[in-house]
């Protein structure tokens, strides 16, 4: 059902869910952009309306709210351990279709590869998901190409337009919030065309492996793996202990964030890695994107968002890299 | 709703020395468990380690460690009596009904041996439950072997073959790689043949070329793979290799599958 109130109506009914839930959304940090006097914007808690950015596309992605960029498994004390508690509220996250489309892949790898995964699991059972539209594409992103410029697993839709604003609750709970309002048919925006596009290669064979593209596209990473951290869809991470400096017996476990793009990743112990080069390790993020992952699971993992685009310090473009592969394998 | 990550107090209830470098830990552990799994040891403050069981027992697991790294050197510090944190098994293991019946031939590279160990153990002990079995194994000199007594223990019922790559001039058993006995061995039928093959990369890629030569199909070749397993559950992504996790589809792989798998 939708309902339409006016811009300060939907404000003070924000205000107080965010009593009720905590909510996640885009917001701009002033100044903490890569360049000096460069914003940047990124998830944060809001508990108020205007707070939250919803023209600009976020640099970084909505998954921090559901996977900390690092995440206490354990607090050891010697022999015990204890487990932090889970979230204390309901928590809304406001994101774009390209994202929403990112949370089925997240929940793929954390609820359906495998073992269930506790800490994901209990975060993401206690959280709903606002759609935020998108009335004119970005620049960078091809989220039409990948299939993901629609969806309709969101609880709440919510759209400011001038001094009104809209809302289609989906979410019974979260309805209740909004009866209040005149109702009126809302539907999403979703856009229908980028102006990047990307034809993703379709017959990968042993041969689109070596292709020289990775080679010339990597030469020029210089492994800082800003591509992953801001990538919806990215969900590796490290184990690391940590000891407390004045009781060194106690200490945490946890995960942190970690780069296929970055030294390391693949080191055994003994110091043996199995992807010392670059193009290597261009190729191998690449192919999870667009031919591993589907593979395994029946659909891409790329969702078009576009930001590694954005974000990389070398201007390596992934959507050129992937058109290029694409001619090549015709 | 179980929490894979929470690790489980083990205690040690033997140490076995092989060399300097290479301690056995036979650990208290209840569950069932296969050739091949492995599990992740940890210390706190130093971290967790994927490590293959290299031998089943009742109500025991044995791990054979190699001390190349921050938390196997911690491991080292630890003997009977005291505790290590375990959790697992993970990963597939090796399925002793593949080679049942068949002319085996399982071959090593030195810690390599460690997740055979548990195949050799019971073709050991039931020799007829397979035509024939083979261990090829090799280590980097006579210092360095592994499981020296249950290589003599097994050469009681099955062929061993233990060489060395470097070995004093006194040395009368064995020298030179793994690969160098292949051509030899000897088969009622080579189609009857399975192989399994584990250890460093490159032994790994030298010996089965050498095993290929023989006449042998894909399907006859098993291999394991030692990929960094950071949580053994499939969603680290360290040990990912195209469109197969390591800790949930291997770590052990026929050569059809692993033979399509590249870093």
């Amino acid at each position: 059902m939708g309902y339409k109130f006016s811009k300060e109506e939907m404000a003070s009914i924000f205000s107080k869910l965010a009593v009720d839930y905590d909510v996640f959304a885009p917001v701009v940090k002033k100044g903490d952009g890569t360049f000096s006097d460069v914003d940047v914007v990124r998830y944060d808690k809001v508990s108020s309306l205007d707070e939250i950015e919803f023209e600009k596309k976020s640099d970084y992605s909505f998954k921090e709210a559901l996977l900390p960029i690092n995440e206490t498994i354990f607090y050891f004390t010697e022999d015990e351990t204890t487990v932090p508690k889970g979230p204390a509220k309901e928590r809304l996250v406001f994101l774009r279709a390209c994202d929403l489309n990112a949370v089925k892949r997240l929940d793929q790898i954390y609820l359906k590869n495998g073992f269930e995964d506790f800490y994901y699991k209990r975060t993401r059972e206690m959280t709903k998901f606002v759609l935020m539209g998108c009335k004119e594409s970005c620049t960078s992103g091809f989220c039409v190409s990948m299939g993901t410029n629609t969806t309709d697993e969101y609880d709440l839709y919510l759209k400011l337009d001038g001094d009104n604003a809209y809302v289609e609750a989906k979410d019974e709970k979260l309805a209740e919030a909004f009866k209040s309002g005149n109702e009126e048919a809302v539907s999403p925006d979703f856009v229908s065309e980028n102006p990047t596009k990307v034809t993703l290669p379709k017959n990968i064979t042993p041969e689109t492996m070596k292709s020289e593209l990775f080679k010339e596209y990597g030469n020029r990473c210089i492994n800082c793996g800003r591509c992953n951290f801001v990538c919806p869809t990215c969900t590796c991470f490290t184990m690391q202990d940590i000891f407390y400096k004045d009781n060194e017996k106690n200490g945490e476990r946890r995960r942190v964030w970690a780069s296929c793009q970055v030294d390391g990743y693949t080191e055994i112990a003994g110091g043996h890695g199995f992807r010392s080069d670059n193009a290597d390790r261009m190729r191998f993020k690449v192919m999870h994107k667009i031919h591993d992952f589907e593979k395994r699971f029946g659909y891409h993992m790329c969702v078009g968002c576009g930001r590694c685009d954005d974000v990389c310090p070398e201007y390596i473009s992934y959507s050129n890299l992937v058109n290029c592969l694409g001619k090549e394998c015709e | 709703m179980k929490n894979e990550y929470i690790p489980q107090l083990s205690e040690i209830k033997e140490v076995i020395k092989h060399t300097d470098l290479e301690y056995t830990f036979r650990m208290a552990f209840d569950g069932e468990v296969k050739p091949g799994q492995f599990f992740e040891i940890s210390i706190p403050k130093y971290g967790e380690a994927p490590i293959s069981v290299s031998g089943i027992g009742d109500g025991l697991v044995d791990f054979t460690i190699r001390r190349v790294g921050k938390v196997t050197d911690e491991v080292f510090e630890n003997y009977v009596g005291d505790k290590l944190f375990i959790r697992g098994p993970y990963g597939n293991g090796f399925d002793i009904n593949n080679y049942k019946g068949k002319e085996i031939v399982i071959i090593g590279g030195g810690t390599g041996v460690s997740p055979m160990r548990g195949v050799i153990q019971y073709f050991a002990k039931n020799p007829t439950d397979a035509v024939s079995t083979t261990v090829i194994a090799g280590f980097k000199s006579p210092d360095d072997v592994l499981f020296k007594k249950d290589f003599e223990e097994w050469s009681k019922t099955i062929n061993v073959i233990k060489t060395v790559d470097n070995a004093p001039e006194e040395y009368d058993g064995p020298t030179g790689m793994v690969t160098k006995y292949i051509p030899d061995l000897k088969f009622q039928d080579i189609k009857n043949a399975v192989f399994i093959c584990v250890g460093p990369p490159i032994m790994i890629k030298f010996t089965i070329m050498e095993i290929q030569k023989l006449g042998v199909a894909d399907e006859q070749i098993w291999t394991s793979y030692e990929r960094k397993m950071c949580c053994g559950l499939g969603k680290c992504g360290h040990c990912k290799m195209d469109d197969k996790y390591v800790c949930l589809d291997g770590p052990v792989f026929n050569y059809t599958e692993a033979k399509e798998l590249f870093d």
